[in-house]
């Protein structure tokens, strides 16, 4: 690590400020369970000149960048930029990440970013509209990938997507979706590869340039995050507005444009993404949908909101025991509630949550519900399957009496 | 096209010389005639089977390069989209008979993470021929053979027809 590039992280990030308080420490989740690793530490040895021990200690890799620490820092030292410029630079050195699923999804990014032709569109059926120039994008992100990769561990990741449409259809918007998306290229950058980030980032924009779109709907947090808060430093800033589908939808129910009726299951809780919530400040979007619907309890779970805590793994690597240990203390957290479904506002929690329910040594009742299903549910459209369709009368049903 | 079979390059017990010319405008030229096919066999049947074609002169062209896995269910997603970015034109993955299975479910565990990997490149827009999963056993060095020349002629057709791009 040059001495140029250590003075640049410490500028950049205010860590020249830190009072070795040891806030960042007490409340990393990571530290919790894995007790080598320390937030304070790694800064103060960035500070004293330790760098070595910065490369060669996979801790660095540990990092979730769920935002928690520099959230509660009383200097307000920027962690996540902290962990993003120095894994870049620790990155030019050794390369001793630990992958998951095989480095596969980074392959994928990877080759996106290299050829321009998917074929990441063939999901939509014919019973959604979409259009092919209008006003709003649809930004899938990567669920069509998400689909096949996570196959083996029993979900869905695309009905999201599906949902996601027929919400947009429901409110009179057609959304266009675009074939030559790509990945947000996030996870690649907190992988400390800039350049793939970079690739990535310019198609786009391109992307959006051309569809000439105005207003972007995200059903991922991690790509809208990325979208709005990242891209502008690296490919400049887009003129177009950026927001989430709970924002839409929660604006729609606050118009009296959308009534959504009631669900199978009454008791709910809340797993408030990073991205989303700390990132960038939604928090009582998704409660007011889910407290919107018809006969429907919302239960506080133990840490919510800006206490939240992380689902897990995050950018696909180091996915240890450790964070094992993480999602079940944030599963039994949900289910200590007494609910009976933790609705997710993210892809990766649903995902990662998943993986964590599907695990032998776990026993739980609780079950997950990513919250663009549960809209397009209760909201009485019609559904795939024929067990949800006796649900879909039911709920029709109980919105007429 | 390959205007004559060579024999196969490489065999792990008998080793013979590769015959010169050929092999090496195989293994560097870049022209569609003279793909590049990596080949992931098993350690118990088809990594046997290999050596028995060998082993018994069974001629087929000189575009594989055989890697030898312990079994083909080791084998993700991962690395056959690291072949096939990193030059390989087409990939065999190659396990036992699903009742040989040294470890009774790898063959299994193998075809479900090829129909996984081939959804992945109709995705990423390439052409799922590329891919061939393939059940030899030891004793079948001539399906080997086989296998070994339908695969390269339908690589040479694809790649001639995509001009070289995957």
């Amino acid at each position: 690590m040059g001495k140029n590039s250590v003075e640049e992280i410490i500028k950049r990030t205010n860590a020249y400020l830190c009072i070795d308080c040891g806030e960042c420490t007490g409340s990393c989740p990571v530290s919790r369970v894995n007790l080598n690793y320390s937030p304070r530490l790694n800064v103060e040895k960035m500070l004293v000149g330790f760098f070595d021990e910065i490369k060669n200690d996979d801790g660095i890799w540990s990092c979730l960048v769920c935002g928690l620490c520099s959230q509660r820092c009383p200097s307000d030292v920027n962690y996540n930029e902290f962990i993003r410029l120095t894994r870049r630079e620790v990155r030019k050195s050794s390369d001793n990440l630990n992958y998951t699923h095989n480095r596969v999804l980074q392959r994928v990014m990877e080759i996106m970013a290299s050829k321009g032709i998917q074929n990441r569109t063939q999901w939509i059926e014919k019973s959604l509209k979409v259009s092919k120039k209008g006003k709003y994008l649809y930004f899938t992100g990567c669920l069509p990938y998400f689909e096949v990769i996570f196959e083996y561990l029993d979900i869905h990741p695309l009905e999201e997507g599906r949902s996601a449409v027929k919400i947009m259809n429901k409110l009179g918007i057609n959304p266009v979706i675009r074939n030559d998306e790509v990945c947000c290229g996030r996870d690649l950058l907190f992988n400390g590869d800039e350049e793939g980030f970079l690739k990535l980032a310019k198609a786009n924009k391109k992307m959006i340039k051309e569809s000439g779109a105005e207003k972007i709907i995200f059903t991922c947090p991690e790509c809208l995050d990325t979208v709005k808060n990242i891209y502008p430093e690296f490919v400049g800033k887009a003129n177009v507005e950026l927001i989430h589908i709970t924002q839409l939808v929660n604006e729609a129910i606050e118009k009296g444009k959308l009534e959504l009726g009631a669900s199978k299951d009454k008791k709910f809780t809340f797993q408030d993404p990073c991205a989303l919530g700390r990132g960038l400040n939604v928090y009582d979007e998704p409660r007011n949908i889910i407290r919107s619907i018809e006969e429907s309890e919302l239960l506080p779970m133990e840490r919510e909101r800006e206490n939240s805590l992380c689902c897990g793994p995050s950018s696909w690597i180091s996915c240890t025991n450790y964070t094992k240990r993480i999602q079940r203390v944030r599963l039994n957290q949900a289910e200590n509630t007494g609910a009976q479904k933790l609705v997710t506002a993210c892809p990766k929690c649903y995902i990662h949550l998943s993986c964590a329910l599907s695990g032998d040594d776990i026993d739980l009742k609780i079950k997950l519900k990513p919250i663009t299903t549960l809209i397009a549910e209760t909201m009485g459209v019609k559904k795939r399957k024929k067990e949800q369709d006796a649900s879909s009368k039911y709920v029709k049903e109980k919105v007429k009496t | 096209m390959v205007k004559k079979d060579v024999k196969k390059k490489k065999t792990s017990k008998a080793k013979t010389k590769p015959s010169k010319a050929k092999t090496t405008m195989a293994i560097r030229g870049r022209k569609p005639e003279y793909p590049k096919i990596i080949t992931f066999a098993c350690n118990w049947c088809s990594y046997a089977g290999a050596d028995l074609a060998g082993v018994s002169r069974f001629q087929y062209p000189p575009s594989l390069r055989v890697i030898r896995v312990m079994c083909a269910g080791r084998i993700t997603p991962a690395f056959i989209l690291d072949a096939l970015t990193s030059g390989a034109d087409g990939v065999i993955v190659s396990g036992c008979h699903f009742e040989d299975c040294h470890y009774i479910s790898g063959s299994r565990k193998a075809e479900k993470i090829i129909k996984t990997t081939k959804k992945l490149m109709h995705l990423l827009g390439m052409d799922e021929r590329r891919l061939r999963f393939e059940l030899i056993s030891a004793a079948e060095g001539q399906k080997f053979a086989t296998v070994a020349r339908e695969f390269t002629k339908e690589i040479q057709d694809i790649t001639i027809k995509n001009n070289g791009e995957k």
